[in-house]
């Protein structure tokens, strides 16, 4: 691939570290993910949450981990036990492949001292695309059959409302997350993650937040919909259909889509900081930290929201989608070429 | 011959390429012979998603994207919702009523594929009708041949859609405006189906 000529650097070596790394910390985040969601929601709550297992609850995430382990894994007697199996799968590397292709860090040197690796140029993301945005979509898009297979696959009538959730809430707000990203993208006039991240490195005045705030809004409800968090978590709202497309799922395999679903909201995360609020700062010093602040500030306006909001019903997300969110995005879309054009 | 076999499966792409064909004819093979639809319908997105594959092997990192967002994300997931209405974890019995139409549209696609296949042997004789640009993006490149080439054809394309759009919510959208959990003149429907009974 030409991207691989252009950088000599890139190595597949280091590919491949970079894939091992990305799962190993995206897996581990998304234990401590569940934990942090707990504490949140307890401290606005006016609870306490976890706190029996280790300091301060902290060790809550091992125990949590030891049971979805040893947990038995039950395949219903009627499902199709193939497709059964591989569906949460599918949710799992889907969201691992998405977030292959995001920035995180600015690229680095790796410091001489160290043995073996020094002086290794690390570029920011793990496979550097040209249409770095649209392969996001793309793949956080094919998610969809993780829910969907598991639903359909199971013989269980919740599981097939769930899954027909799916198929209809995704479809539907993957058109608002692509409007709300086609402006920013029209302004900067290029797909790739680092021409984006570079075009707003002129301080806080160049975010694109301040040129696109109605996109930026639309792209944060369509991102609460598309990882199925609270207002939107119509997929397996407990009160109405058990716990729809995961009914009959259990042990590790129902774990896998929560890793996945967590894996997406990091995504989503990071896709909000490098787009509308500048990303990393290529040229100075502390990049990584504002952006490691600008994910963990998104990270936890999900669970704020979750915290403060009801779920709405169906027919209302649907008429949102299609009566409110999209004319608003094509309007803006409209607005934003005509500014260019004149 | 078989020495350039073995070397170009030593290269990369050599090697992606006999990988990702491999793996797409397998898969669309279960599509067509599986009777179970759950089956055929997973093998046919993990082959289009697979086809994308060649698609970034040529460099066309746009199309490849694109072939996954619409072939796998929008087509597909609509074929898998219109599944819904069967029972998706049983067999489906097949009735074959018209033997020689089948025998000769099989026939037709198997002469189309042996001459795709022996299309390369002039390979000299393909050109570029539209070579790359040189200095652009794949993005860029696209949009050039879209907006001056086939300018015409793109915008039927577009009327088309806006056609088939409008007419859509004109069929399905009868009652949009009343919400159907709160219609309660379907409750009365299904009361009196009851009592009929």
């Amino acid at each position: 691939m030409e991207v691989v000529h252009l950088l000599p650097e890139i190595t597949w070596v280091g590919v491949m570290i970079k894939a091992i790394l990305i799962l190993a910390i995206i897996s581990a985040l998304a234990g401590f993910g569940t934990f942090i969601e707990r504490k949140v929601l307890a401290f606005m709550q006016r609870r306490l949450g976890p706190m029996h297992v280790g300091p301060y609850g902290l060790l809550q995430i091992a125990a949590d981990g030891i049971k979805l382990f040893t947990k038995e894994d039950i395949i219903p007697q009627n499902a199709n036990k193939l497709i059964f199996m591989i569906a949460p799968l599918i949710t799992a590397a889907t969201a691992f492949i998405a977030l292959g292709a995001v920035p995180v860090f600015p690229d680095f040197t790796v410091p001489s001292w160290i043995p073996i690796i020094g002086d290794t140029f690390v570029p920011s993301i793990a496979s550097d695309l040209n249409v770095g945005v649209l392969f996001v979509l793309g793949m956080m898009a094919s998610g969809l059959y993780g829910p969907l297979l598991a639903g359909m696959s199971q013989a269980n009538k919740w599981g097939i409302i769930g899954a027909a959730r799916t198929a209809v809430q995704f479809l539907s707000y993957e058109v608002i997350t692509a409007l709300s990203i086609l402006a920013p993208v029209m302004l900067i006039g290029s797909l790739s993650f680092v021409d984006i991240n570079n075009y707003q490195s002129e301080g806080i005045g160049s975010w694109m937040i301040w040129q696109q705030p109605v996109a930026f809004v639309l792209f944060l409800i369509a991102g609460f919909a598309e990882t199925n968090r609270t207002p939107f978590d119509l997929l397996e709202h407990e009160a109405e259909v058990v716990s729809g497309y995961a009914t009959e799922y259990s042990g590790m395999r129902w774990g896998m889509f929560f890793i996945g679903e967590y894996a997406n909201m990091i995504t989503i995360s990071v896709i909000a900081s490098v787009l509308f609020l500048g990303g990393y700062d290529a040229e100075g010093a502390f990049g990584w930290l504002f952006i490691m602040l600008k994910i963990a500030f998104f990270f936890f306006f999900m669970l704020w929201v979750r915290a403060s909001w009801p779920h709405i019903r169906p027919d209302q997300l649907m008429w949102f989608c299609w009566k409110v969110l999209m004319p608003i995005a094509i309007i803006n879309i409209l607005i934003t070429s005509l500014v260019i054009l004149l | 011959m078989f020495e350039n076999f073995i070397a170009s499966l030593m290269t990369v792409e050599g090697f992606a390429f006999y990988l990702f064909s491999i793996l797409t004819i397998g898969l669309f093979l279960v599509t067509v012979l599986s009777k179970n639809i759950l089956y055929a319908m997973t093998s046919l997105a993990a082959g289009m998603i697979l086809i994308s594959g060649f698609f970034f092997i040529l460099g066309a990192d746009f199309l490849g994207v694109i072939q996954i967002i619409v072939y796998v994300g929008a087509i597909m997931a609509l074929y898998a919702f219109a599944m819904m209405f069967f029972d998706a974890t049983r067999n489906i019995k097949e009735n074959n009523t018209n033997a020689p139409l089948v025998f000769i549209l099989g026939g037709l696609s198997a002469l189309m594929l042996v001459m795709m296949f022996a299309a390369p042997i002039h390979s000299d004789a393909i050109v570029a009708l539209y070579p790359m640009t040189e200095g652009v993006g794949n993005v860029q490149d696209v949009g050039m041949v879209l907006f001056t080439k086939y300018l015409i054809p793109f915008e039927v394309a577009a009327l088309m859609l806006l056609v088939a759009m409008i007419s859509g919510i004109i069929l399905a959208g009868k009652k949009m405006d009343n919400s159907l959990t709160e219609d309660t003149s379907a409750d009365d429907e299904i009361l009196i189906t009851k009592d009929e009974k």
